[in-house]
């Protein structure tokens, strides 16, 4: 009830005397507020611009309403004004609001004229929280899940180490069980059995028997045949070919986990021959308020691993984290090209994605799982051609196809037309 | 007999020593405009985004195509702001990225957005090199479908 009275006398009074009232309203708020409410209005409204405690597009919000209070003596009804009318606040030349416009490169701060006094006490409420202690179980885990693996490999070592001693000393027992029978047959006069005379050996025997050196030779020739054969078809062919890259960027992460749809980044693959590696600046979409990495972790691929490849990412584009400004230093990604067609056959992304609507994963394979990625299809002529032969060519709705598909329909007796019947098999379609 | 496999024409992101660093890719000369493309009225200003918001013409109007809009707003617009433009697209339901706001909480015109889409503005960035001009202004009237689907709502 005195809750209620003091706000509605606070919104009546607000020429006179006002100050202590706020002095004694803030305290009571300050219990009231709700910060679980504040947090979720913080995350819908403000999130965007502001962290708690790092800089972003504005301040860092945490204890805001002490800070403002003891550096510049500015009170919560500041805040107020504001939040609800930032550019109203500037345009009256209020000093600290033009102070801080400027600082944050004339940045417009959106007006909330929406949010209602409890609103906005809630919201404060949750900036006032004091900071959580970070967690460190997390890393402890990794450690220890990491140790028994590299000792199950020792152990193994050593097991064979040992076998290999024990067969050694096994040979080498025998080899003197031998030696003292054969100086017992020689005291005892024994005659030990003398090797029979030697007959032809077996490599002239083979060579007098023409039949069997022409069988060979033919089975050598054909032998090396395959093999040379082999050989030379894998030239040129890089499937599964996974260099390691300048920055670790794992599709599985951004493609799989966070569905980022593929054309987010590649966008001229819709509208051109090449499906284009992004330019830096459309990371930074995203990763100007995402500087950190919190998803799921592997001993391999720890927290301190991503993030570190995040800054990667800063220092290449220049980016200052801590300022949030760019220093203008640039320093371009070289990434390692990954598919690579030779240069005598044409291929037209555009023409794939958009006309055909083939999913990327066709070729590209399932990219959203990939951690690092690889070369998933041999791209070769014959898996080119393959498809081609299986595929049918989308027609509805395409009136550029009107006039072929109804006489080639006509022509093959079909209804649906493969690429190949449409004439995707012709040399002149990618070699030219 | 030519070399097939690298011909001596120069490749999309190749290095080649004639090219400053040797990138093949490169940013446009300045004070330049490639072909099929047209200068914008308005600076990256808060200034100029008042002026964008006031001239709300949008060249492409007769050329709307909402399915066109829809497929290039799911695309580049959606993971953020949502489907419907509710500010409650995948990232930000997974907390990856906050305070995206729904249409109808804002002041927006087919101006603005465009500019917005053109500059970005705070935490958004630019999408001018992600869409063209006339995708822009596709995605910009179908973002105003969206929003008033909203308030009717």
């Amino acid at each position: 009830m005195i809750h209620s009275l003091s706000l509605n006398l606070f919104r009546k009074s607000r020429t006179a005397g006002f100050l202590i009232l706020t002095f004694l309203a803030s305290s009571l708020w300050a219990q009231d507020a709700d910060p679980a409410k504040g947090k979720s209005l913080f995350n819908t409204n403000c999130a965007a611009c502001h962290q708690l405690d790092k800089k972003m597009t504005g301040p860092a919000l945490r204890n805001v309403e002490t800070r403002l209070s003891e550096t510049e003596g500015l009170d919560r009804t500041w805040l107020y004004a504001w939040i609800r009318n930032s550019a109203g606040m500037i345009k009256s030349g209020d000093a600290y609001a033009n102070k801080i416009y400027t600082e944050y490169n004339n940045s417009a701060m959106t007006a909330f004229p929406q949010l209602s006094d409890t609103e906005l006490n809630d919201i404060l409420a949750y900036t006032a929280q004091p900071k959580a202690a970070p967690v460190t179980q997390a890393t402890s885990d990794v450690v220890g899940g990491g140790v028994p693996s590299t000792g199950g490999a020792d152990n193994n070592q050593i097991l064979l180490a040992g076998l290999a001693l024990l067969f050694g000393l096994l040979a080498i027992g025998l080899f003197m069980v031998r030696k003292t029978l054969h100086r017992f047959a020689m005291a005892n006069d024994i005659d030990l059995p003398v090797d029979k005379p030697k007959s032809t050996p077996i490599w002239i025997a083979f060579a007098q028997n023409q039949f069997l050196v022409l069988v060979t030779a033919i089975f050598f020739l054909l032998a090396s045949g395959y093999f040379v054969y082999g050989f030379l078809m894998q030239i040129g062919i890089d499937q599964g070919y996974e260099p390691v890259q300048p920055i670790h960027y794992s599709h599985k992460i951004h493609a799989g986990e966070n569905k980022i749809d593929c054309n987010y980044c590649h966008s001229s693959a819709r509208v051109s021959k090449h499906s284009g590696i992004p330019s830096l600046n459309i990371c930074m979409n995203c990763h100007k308020s995402i500087y950190e990495y919190n998803g799921p972790t592997t001993a391999e691929y720890t927290k301190d691993f991503y993030d570190n490849e995040i800054k990667k990412l800063y220092k290449a584009v220049g980016w200052d984290d801590a300022n949030q400004v760019y220093t203008g230093k640039t320093q371009p990604v070289k990434w390692v090209r990954i598919h690579n067609l030779p240069d005598f056959a044409y291929f037209n992304h555009s023409q794939h994605v958009t006309v055909a609507g083939i999913e990327c994963q066709t070729c590209h394979g399932p990219v959203e799982e990939m951690e690092i990625m690889s070369q998933y299809a041999p791209l070769t002529m014959g898996w080119c051609i393959n498809c081609h032969r299986e595929t049918n060519v989308k027609v509805t709705d395409n009136a550029y196809y009107d006039k072929i598909h109804d006489e080639l329909s006509k022509k093959y007796g079909v209804e649906e037309l493969t690429a190949a019947q449409m004439g995707g098999l012709e040399c002149g379609k990618c070699h030219y | 007999m030519p070399n097939m496999y690298t011909s001596v024409g120069y490749e999309a992101y190749g290095e080649y020593d004639v090219f400053a660093k040797g990138q093949e890719a490169m940013a446009p000369a300045e004070n330049t405009i490639a072909r099929g493309h047209s200068l914008y009225a308005f600076p990256n200003s808060n200034e100029g985004y008042e002026l964008a918001k006031a001239d709300s013409t949008n060249p492409y109007e007769t050329d709307y195509d909402a399915i066109r809009g829809k497929a290039l707003y799911d695309i580049y617009c959606g993971i953020c702001h949502g489907n419907q433009g509710k500010g409650n697209g995948y990232l930000v339901a997974n907390e990856k990225i906050l305070g995206v706001p729904s249409y109808d909480a804002r002041e927006i015109t087919v101006g603005s957005v465009y500019h917005v889409i053109y500059f970005g503005k705070n935490t958004m960035g630019s999408y001018a090199n992600q869409l063209n001009e006339e995708e822009r202004w596709q995605v910009s009237a179908y973002v105003m479908n969206l929003r008033e689907a909203l308030i009717q709502n």
